[in-house]
């Protein structure tokens, strides 16, 4: 096969990139998505390459219609996120977002799960490296919790794929379901990484801490990576309706009263990972090829919403709503690109979220998931009233803060909009995405009712919220903390550890506190019997020897009568 | 700058046109809804304005329970860096510059 494994291409650029400088850099860097995108072009449909290694049968690149789909995402994603991230001259960034985009290719390549594994764990640790380039104290430790918690993630896969190979002896990534305990072992793995509920704080805890330009990269390929996993192992676990409906909702709230705005941004992430999980849960074509669809409208318009809150901190050096505002009136280009991406997440009509989004809620509908239809409902008006509004309101309009940032460098600005036509254009001819769906389903999403309706939820929703500010109910943006889960192992049960911590100190204490005592009292002993007067030390003549000697012979003379 | 010139929506005329659209798009919507026949396939779908009204009161609950979640998870700014493990190997880029 003349064809490049699709993440070697990835890790050979890194190293390109790693001993080159300048202009010739920055070519490799574009260039690399582009010839891997022509190569993934060239690997016919179903290719595959199978090598068997001590005993096992591997398959490092399998393409069918679900990985390629995911592979043409990726590709597009890391030429937006390379052209953003073209000014920077952290060699750091560069190596480690090229080597993190290469193994979340070789992730959705990898036909078996071994593969996938040591994709999985190379994407935590190359990812990391994107946290700690901030370099300041907040972003190291965020950094530090991320890791643990990836890893914690690919120990949990481990086991789980270690207990499937024993019961099944294949290692094969194919459907693997909740039935046997290895199966729940995989599944909690993944939802580590897709942010499931109360296993998400790792991602608003550390995405906001990276780089303007590292957060991009971020947000475009793990929590997909898991999408895509869960898509493939566990489509139908009806279980994962009710997680995602629930992924789909609570974050909302959090975003709403969120200062930061990239972790309002990270928020909305969650959220809209959420309406993807709910797909793979109901499980039918149509749900699974919404929620694929939705990963790929989500990884443009995310990344395009995150690219403009990063220029904002890159111009501004702020990042938070309550010290922004008014931006408008300086960088109009900026702001226009902003409310792009705000208009595709909240599913306007002609925007790429409406095409996606649609096609879960009228699956949920369609299989009598009544109940969780509603929580999606509300989580689509919470998404336009967080990331809709919210960002770009406080941003750009809102009060004046006086800061008059210009608009970004230029690379900056062609990464927002190659980004923003991809949103138009997919909202605008849906059929380019629909057609590379792994599934065959017609579905038609611009009826008179699906934009009628949509356009009705989102203008009353914008409704309450000028209603809201008018009425100052709207809840300031305050310069605070707000308390997530990961409070849970930052503070609470380093608390509960504390008495323990402190006992063990005091028992170690005590202890040595004894032992020492013992020590200076044989030391002592030690010290009165060989001092000069001592037992052990007195000057003794040879007559006392010879009575002694004298007197043994004599108990010997004795015993040996007896 | 001392003479800034003035923006678009330095003019509070400008955000009232704004707002006035917004009123205007959220009315004709309400009555294409009596106009327009939808095909419906839950319960509550039929039911005349179910959209705006659910648009509407889903997003003020979302404001008021968040408004109030909000009283028991707000920490100071400093919160977790007074003291958070581990700690950073080297002091911040700020103490290093003279």
């Amino acid at each position: 096969m003349s064809a490049l494994p699709p993440f070697l291409l990835f890790y050979l650029a890194a190293i390109a990139v790693f001993v080159t400088r300048g202009r010739t850099q920055q070519a490799l860097m574009v260039a690399t998505p582009i010839v891997g995108a022509i190569n993934l072009w060239g690997i016919p449909q179903d290719a595959s390459v199978t090598i068997t290694f001590m005993g096992m049968a591997l398959e490092p690149l399998r393409l069918d219609a679900l990985s390629r789909l995911f592979g043409w995402l990726f590709h597009i994603a890391a030429l937006i996120g390379v052209v953003y991230a073209l000014h920077v001259k952290d060699r750091v960034q560069q190596v480690s977002a090229l080597l993190y985009m290469g193994s979340a290719l070789g992730a959705i390549f990898a036909g078996d799960l071994l593969t996938f594994f040591l994709f999985w764990e190379a994407m935590a640790i190359t990812s990391v490296f994107l946290v700690w380039a901030r370099r300041t104290p907040e972003a190291y430790s965020a950094g530090v919790r991320y890791l643990v918690i990836q890893v914690i993630s690919g120990l949990l896969l481990l086991v789980g794929i270690m207990l499937h190979w024993r019961a099944t002896g294949s290692l094969s990534f194919e459907y693997i379901g909740t039935g046997a305990g290895y199966g729940w072992l995989i599944l909690v793995a993944l939802g580590l990484k897709a942010a499931f509920p109360l296993l998400h704080s790792w991602l608003v805890d550390a995405y906001p801490e990276s780089t303007p330009t590292g957060t991009v990269f971020l947000s475009a390929f793990t929590t997909k990576v898991a999408i895509y996993a869960l898509a493939r192992g566990f489509p139908g676990t009806e279980l994962l309706v009710y997680v995602g409906a629930t992924m789909a909702c609570f974050p909302i709230f959090f975003a709403v009263v969120e200062n930061d705005l990239r972790r309002v941004l990270a928020y909305s992430l969650v959220n809209q990972l959420g309406f993807m999980v709910v797909g793979i849960g109901i499980g039918t074509q149509l749900a699974i090829n919404g929620a694929v669809a939705h990963a790929f409208t989500d990884v443009i318009f995310k990344g395009l919403l995150f690219m403009s809150m990063g220029a904002v901190l890159t111009m501004t050096g702020r990042i938070n709503g309550s010290e922004l505002g008014g931006l408008y009136k300086t960088m109009p280009k900026t702001t226009v690109l902003c409310i792009i991406g705000a208009a595709s997440i909240s599913a306007f009509p002609l925007f790429s979220g409406f095409v996606s989004k649609s096609m879960i809620m009228s699956a949920a509908l369609k299989e009598n998931y009544h109940t969780v239809w509603l929580a999606l409902l509300f989580a689509s008006a919470g998404v336009f009233h967080h990331a809709g509004i919210k960002i770009p309101y406080f941003a750009f309009f809102a009060h004046d803060s006086g800061i008059r940032a210009a608009d970004p460098p230029g690379n900056m600005l062609l990464a927002m909009t190659i980004a923003a036509c991809l949103c138009i254009g997919i909202g605008l001819f849906p059929g380019l995405l629909y057609g590379a769906l792994p599934f065959d389903v017609a579905y038609t999403p611009y009826d008179v009712t699906h934009v009628l309706t949509q356009l009705q939820l989102l203008l009353f929703s914008a409704l309450a919220f000028v209603w809201l500010n008018k009425r100052g109910i709207y809840p300031p943006e305050l310069n605070a903390v707000h308390l997530d889960v990961d409070w849970t192992y930052r503070r609470f049960i380093p608390g509960l550890a504390r008495p323990l911590i402190n006992g063990i100190a005091a028992a170690n204490h005590s202890v040595r506190t004894a032992m020492l005592g013992g020590l200076e009292r044989g030391l002592e002993l030690l010290r009165s019997t060989y001092s000069s007067r001592g037992l052990l030390s007195r000057d003794v003549g040879p007559s006392t020897m010879v009575i002694w000697v004298t007197t043994l012979l004599a108990v010997y003379l004795f015993l040996s009568f007896v | 700058m001392t003479e800034e010139r003035e923006y678009l929506f330095d003019r509070p005329n400008n955000i009232k046109r704004v707002l006035l659209g917004l009123y205007a798009a959220c009315a004709i919507t309400l009555v294409l809804d009596l106009v327009v026949h939808r095909h419906t396939e839950h319960p509550w779908e039929g039911l005349l304005g179910f959209y705006p009204a659910y648009g509407f009161i889903g997003c003020v609950i979302l404001v008021v329970v968040a408004k109030w979640m909000r009283r028991f998870i707000i920490r100071p700014e400093d919160y977790y860096s007074q003291k958070d493990l581990p700690a950073h190997p080297q002091p911040a880029e700020e103490d290093k510059q003279p």
